[in-house]
């Protein structure tokens, strides 16, 4: 189960804004979502190792020597607005400004 | 020309080769057809004709081509042009097969039906009333359609092999780590793996003996020791086949009618087959459902209205970020993000994250006791034939459990395949087969013995 305030919580974590209706109907699609996922609790786990990787890699390792990367304007050319050095974006705090 | 469509493209590969026919001129036809596409299958059709020694192959719009639309089915994304191409795309472009397309897709491949794509839902090819499957719905709808002569697309849970089945194609997902991931548009980095959708199982060996190799640039790719054979087998005297999941409620009738006479092909062919229990498959969904909209959470933080794709909302940094993502991602995206961030909060990482990865644990462990007494594991593909345009948007945890057969191989890391095996009330039924990590080469052979004593037809075609 999940209630309003956590989604809410959530949402913010998750940089989401969403509406109060948004809201309501993600509380409810989620406790389902949720009540269905914590079937995992019926199962005896204790001393169980985590997977976290299936294929078993030791070390992948490449030679520490500079190789081309993408020029800077390639990089830029699919923003949505951009200086010839960089990103521009509003101002972290303020009102909107760049 | 026009008898190209009914060539599987190994077939059409020999034709060129023999010189019966251009590059160019294969291309030019599979354009037009692709160009004709009633389905919404794609997204982009290619504009120029490089030719090549295969034909052309369409791919789902989440593997990034240099200059060509990438939009992983998302609004977010609508408009992107990658400025480099995925090693999958590259590797079946230096092999030979252009890009034909960008096939639809569920936006950022999650859905089971392509009725989250943020563009359009795919129609499927034998009844135009019902989805395709999803994600690589578009791969899957344009092949069995006939509007290309292959395709490929991603598997997470069952992208690959769930719409394969529902349309009646094969579909083929690889062990994790055979296909490099690069250029592949992330959804959830421990299970996505690309694979290919085709006509019958031999084009599917090709495109995977094309596309696998270990990669520089993808760290968790290893590629197949020993590389791919082409599939040759006729019988399947000395395998032996463990059934899984026949007896297992909300599967279709029809669809275990099918997939019981298909273990009695297994059987005319010399196989053995024998029912095995996976304790903790049944548990897949629910661990599935932790793991990878968690690693989606993390992977789509990078969509901030920053560096590409839409940037919405006025104001400072904070309501541009929650702007854009909030518009740009679609209701299916963002509940995942939800789940995934909730999962991974201070306080209940251990009790979703941590305990699935021990589900996790548990299921590897089943298929490595299984594999010990037989060679392959069998089960149906989808518990159902396709359903209805809308039937389960409004509900999205019986959507999920339209995966319930698929996505124990991923959280496993091993490989299965969806061969076509017969119709229920007219519609494709697809049977899975799974082998041991690594096994493609073997399981391919099996499927192809199987595929030919099958004899399926394809879509009817007016």
């Amino acid at each position: 189960m999940i209630d309003r305030d956590q989604v809410l919580h959530v949402a913010r974590l998750a940089r989401l804004r969403l509406s109060d209706d948004e809201v309501e109907r993600m509380t409810g699609e989620l406790s389902e979502i949720l009540e269905h996922v914590e079937r995992m609790d019926e199962l005896d786990l204790e001393g169980v190792e985590p997977t976290s990787h299936v294929v078993e890699l030791q070390n992948v390792l490449r030679e520490d020597v500079p190789r081309p990367s993408l020029p800077r304007e390639r990089a830029l050319e699919q923003a949505p607005d951009a200086t010839e050095i960089g990103f521009r974006v509003p101002s972290p705090g303020g009102s909107g400004g760049s | 020309m026009s008898e190209l469509v009914e060539l599987t493209g190994a077939a059409q590969a020999e034709r060129i080769r023999a010189g019966e026919v251009s590059g160019e001129e294969v291309f030019e036809f599979w354009r037009a057809r692709a160009a004709s596409d009633e389905l919404g299958a794609y997204l982009w059709v290619a504009e120029d004709n490089p030719g090549g020694e295969l034909p052309p192959v369409a791919v789902k719009d989440l593997f990034c081509v240099e200059g060509v639309p990438s939009a992983a089915g998302s609004r977010i994304l609508e408009g992107y042009r990658p400025p480099y191409t995925a090693t999958s795309v590259r590797k079946l472009r230096d092999g030979g097969a252009g890009v034909l397309g960008k096939t639809n897709q569920d936006e950022f491949a999650m859905g089971s039906s392509n009725e989250n794509s943020a563009f359009r839902p795919v129609e499927n090819p034998w009844d135009r009333t019902r989805v395709p499957g999803g994600s690589s719905g578009g791969s899957a709808a344009a092949v069995a359609a006939g509007t290309a002569p292959w395709a490929i697309g991603t598997d997470t849970g069952g992208s690959v092999r769930q719409p394969a089945a529902l349309c009646g194609v094969v579909g083929l997902k690889p062990t994790y780590g055979a296909i490099s991931r690069y250029g592949m548009i992330a959804f959830a980095s421990s299970l996505d793996q690309c694979g290919p959708l085709t006509r019958d199982v031999t084009d599917a060996a090709l495109l995977l003996g094309l596309m696998q190799g270990r990669d520089p640039c993808d760290s968790t790719s290893v590629g197949i020791p020993g590389g791919i054979d082409l599939p040759s087998a006729e019988r399947l005297d000395g395998s032996r086949f463990g059934v899984w999941g026949l007896e297992e409620e909300g599967l279709d009738a029809g669809v275990a009618a099918a997939c019981r006479a298909t273990l009695g092909t297994i059987e005319e062919l010399g196989g053995a087959v024998e029912e095995i229990e996976l304790p903790h498959a049944g548990h897949g969904l629910s661990a599935y459902y932790v793991i990878a909209p968690a690693e989606a959470s993390a992977n789509l933080a990078r969509y901030d209205g920053v560096r590409y794709g839409m940037r919405a909302g006025n104001g400072d940094l904070t309501s541009l970020y929650e702007t854009t993502r909030h518009d740009g991602f679609g209701d299916e995206v963002q509940r995942r993000i939800m789940i995934g961030t909730y999962a991974l909060s201070s306080g209940y990482y251990e009790a979703y994250y941590g305990k699935a990865q021990k589900v996790r644990t548990r299921i590897v462990e089943d298929f490595r006791a299984a594999f010990e007494r037989v060679d392959f594991v069998v089960t149906p593909t989808s518990p159902t034939v396709a359903f209805k345009l809308g039937e389960r948007t409004a509900d999205p945890l019986a959507m999920y459990l339209s995966d319930y057969f698929t996505v124990p191989m991923p959280l496993a890391g091993i490989p299965a395949v969806s061969i076509p095996c017969g119709l229920h009330e007219g519609l494709p039924v697809g049977f899975q087969i799974a082998g041991p990590a690594f096994s493609e080469t073997r399981m391919l052979d099996a499927a192809h013995a199987l595929e030919q004593a099958i004899g399926f037809k394809g879509v009817p075609r007016g």
